[in-house]
């Protein structure tokens, strides 16, 4: 037997000890589950953490009511597949309740919503840790964030209170009503995961590949034209062929023109992209400089 | 990460990987290597650049701030400081690596424990015009406490000196009397220039008198393979995976990630603290029995009898067993603003075990800068390194740090704040 592990097995082997300690160390965990690669990423390695036996957690999706249709398929079909449970609580359920307001405008979006969407979420379940497939490589903030992420009673994050975070110790002790976020995929690269997909043949929903979609461009990025999209006045939608790099709501993902119809051609067109993921397709993160900090600290993902 | 996807030189699927700090005092240059390590492996996006180009812009500075990549949040960026470790990753088509980027203040020592913890190389940056510091000291100190196997001197700045070479000797022979007072197994020296890339990835023309390597080749290249412990088996039980459905009826597995040695169906094995022995029967993962399973896999063992096994316990061979006992001496590292209280209870969190302790004594505190102890200190505070002898309430199954960096480390947390407050490297 070879005595090198690669890059590939050294970050799954971290990646399943964290999920394993998190279902040992928490009482109430969750897997937050958006139907996206890294989640899709992440549940394969809970498999890996945990059969033969059943997902000591069941999964939740934040359904925005914006979703791509070919998420929310695939999301179904996976659940279906693996037999787990899946919680799913809405921002629709949010604004009717009146626990948060809807944005108005073009540029109106839900992302912010689901914040408290999902606090309301942890605190009706009392989950006690809360499994997310954010990487640090994504953004500035997030690189200072630690795998045990400790969220206060009002699910703040504050990156100045970090636990040191030793070996592979990690210290989830909390007090009621605190909970903590927890990223496996920390260490992992938006290569990484693409390379891992590949070798592990994981399943993806089909808007990860080149396909012909009506678009507008706007900001520089390319939207896909939907019912919760508001055009403005010189936006004309296109025919393109595209594929998104990330998943989120409709309102807020750009496209990328593409032809890459395999995983091998979407790694091939990565390799040669010179723009990060969230920079290229993420509206929301382009407010200003700190925009996800700011969003952190108010209990984001 | 772009470098490697260059079409001439494309990654290899499977690369290697390795995890490595940085420590330097403020404004030694430390946010301007990473900025170029990473600009150079083109790890850096074009969106990513233009920001730092901007911001530059906005504080009116005349070159591209590198440094600024690196400075990740608000408060940061306002200070103009660096405060916490942040992760950076790049990788060339030798190598994935992962550096933890820790801050140089005297106040955030407990950030260069942190990313030093789980490093393989540690880089020292050294100022050339002002010598080896105090700050130096204590980072140099850190890393050998921590053991890194290897440790970087990247003596920066070299412009402002001239290049010279008398400079460099100089300082190398000021550095070599303390190194050999601390246990390190491997030191590199290389005079770089930060802002304009000698010697970082390209070998400095302006430095002919250098004969190393630049630093980018030598993390490339450094051998680590023969840094794991493949000899002493330590596999801390973590979960207990537990099927009992009908397909599944009797499977009892132990779920957990190898810290040393190699383990194989057949192998005799020993469950600590209880010293019950067995046999492996399989080591099994999600995608079927593997024939061995080396550090640092994570995997399922099976046992050929129906043992008492819980979360906590350690497999070990029945002739190689880590100590198991409830006196625990260390050398931590206190990371609260609380002081130590000697005589006080606190949680502790070894391997896969949580246990609670008294801290009975505190032996003695180092000064970083002389290495001298000083026995008569009450207390550690913030920053503060110190031994001192624990009594825990259960049994702790444990190996000098030295021999193990993974059962040779524990963590104290404040039952009261659940602040993790101290680490400590076990003695023995
Ligand atoms: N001349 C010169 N200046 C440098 C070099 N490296 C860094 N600096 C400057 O030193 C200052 C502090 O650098 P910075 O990277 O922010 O230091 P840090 O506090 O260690 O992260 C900045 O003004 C840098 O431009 C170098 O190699 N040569």
């Amino acid at each position: 037997m070879r005595y090198n592990l690669s890059h590939l097995d050294m970050l799954e082997a971290e990646s399943i000890y964290i999920l394993r300690e998190t279902a040992a160390v928490f009482e109430r965990p969750v897997l937050l589950f958006s139907g996206g690669k890294d989640s899709a990423v992440l549940l394969r390695l809970a498999e890996k953490a945990f059969r033969p036996a059943r997902l000591p957690f069941p999964l939740m999706h934040v359904d925005t009511g914006h979703n791509f249709p070919e998420v929310l398929e695939y999301r179904d079909r996976t659940v279906e597949r693996l037999g787990e449970r899946l919680i799913v609580r809405s921002v629709q359920d949010s604004i009717d309740q009146g626990r948060v307001v809807e944005q108005t405008g073009p540029r109106a979006s839900r992302n912010r919503l689901q914040t408290t969407t999902l606090l309301d979420a942890i605190a009706e379940f009392r989950f006690d840790a809360a499994l997310g497939g954010a990487r640090r490589d994504e953004e500035k903030a997030r690189a200072k964030e630690r795998v045990f992420s400790f969220r206060d009673e009002f699910g703040q994050w504050d990156p100045k209170m970090q636990r040191p975070e030793l070996w592979g110790l990690l210290n989830g002790r909390i007090h009621q009503g605190e909970h903590v976020r927890v990223f496996p995929l920390s260490n992992w690269t938006e290569l990484d995961v693409w390379q891992y997909i590949d070798r592990e043949g994981i399943d993806l929903p089909s808007i990860y590949f080149a396909h012909s979609r009506s678009v507008i461009s706007r900001d520089g990025m390319l939207l896909a034209v939907s019912p919760y999209i508001r055009l403005t006045e010189p936006e004309v939608p296109v025919e393109v062929e595209v594929r998104f790099r990330t998943v989120g709501d409709m309102t807020c993902t750009g496209s990328v023109r593409s032809s890459a119809r395999s995983i091998g051609e979407v790694m091939r067109e990565i390799a040669a992209t010179r723009i990060s993921e969230r920079g290229e397709t993420r509206a929301d993160d382009r407010f200003s400089e700190a925009a996800m900090e700011d969003r952190k600290r108010e209990g984001y993902f | 990460m772009l470098a490697a996807m260059d079409p001439q030189t494309p990654q290899p699927v499977e690369s290697d990987l390795l995890r490595l700090s940085t420590a330097g005092s403020v404004d030694d240059g430390k946010s301007t290597l990473i900025g170029r390590l990473l600009y150079e492996t083109k790890s850096i996006f074009e969106d990513q650049l233009e920001a730092v180009e901007r911001a530059s812009r906005e504080k009116n500075t005349e070159y591209v701030n590198l440094a600024l990549l690196t400075d990740g949040l608000r408060a940061e960026r306002e200070q103009g400081i660096t405060i916490d470790v942040a992760y950076r990753y790049f990788s060339t088509p030798r190598r994935k690596f992962i550096l933890a980027d820790t801050p140089g203040h005297v106040q955030y020592t407990r950030n260069m424990v942190t990313g030093t913890s789980t490093a393989d190389l540690t880089i020292v940056l050294v100022d050339a015009r002002k010598g080896l510091t105090e700050q130096s000291r204590r980072h140099t100190f850190i890393a050998s406490l921590l053991r890194v196997p290897h440790l970087v001197i990247c003596i920066n700045k070299m412009d402002l000196v001239d290049y010279a070479e008398r400079v460099y000797e100089d300082l190398r022979a000021e550095f070599l009397p303390f190194l050999s007072r601390l246990d390190l197994r491997d030191v590199t020296f290389i005079p770089v220039s930060a802002l304009h890339g000698d010697n970082v990835v390209q070998r400095s023309t302006n430095m002919p008198w250098f004969d190393g390597p630049p630093l980018l080749h030598h993390l490339e290249n450094v051998f680590i393979a023969s840094d794991r412990n493949l000899i002493d088996v330590r596999f801390p039980v973590q979960w207990i995976v537990r099927p009992m459905t009908n397909a599944h009826h009797d499977y009892r597995g132990y779920a957990g990630q190898v810290a040393s040695g190699v383990l194989k169906a057949g192998d005799e094995v020993m469950v600590l603290p209880s010293g019950l022995t067995s046999h492996i029967a399989s080591v099994d993962t999600y995608d079927g029995a593997v024939p061995e399973a080396i550090p640092p896999m994570s995997v399922t063992l099976r046992l050929t009898d129906d043992l008492d096994v819980s979360r906590g316990d350690i497999v070990c061979r029945p002739n190689n067993q880590p100590v198991v006992s409830q006196d625990v001496d260390a050398t931590i590292c206190w990371m609260s603003t609380k002081p130590l209280r000697t005589g006080g209870m606190y949680s502790v969190k070894h391997t896969t075990r949580s246990a609670r302790a008294v801290v009975k004594e505190l032996r003695y505190r180092v000064n970083i800068n002389t290495l001298h102890r000083d026995e008569s200190a009450t207390t550690l505070e913030l920053n503060d390194i110190g031994r001192v002898s624990l009594r825990t309430t259960t049994p702790l199954c444990f190996d000098p740090y030295r021999r193990n960096r993974t059962t040779g480390g524990l963590i104290l947390i404040d039952e009261a704040t659940n602040e993790t407050v101290a680490a400590g490297i076990i003695l023995g």
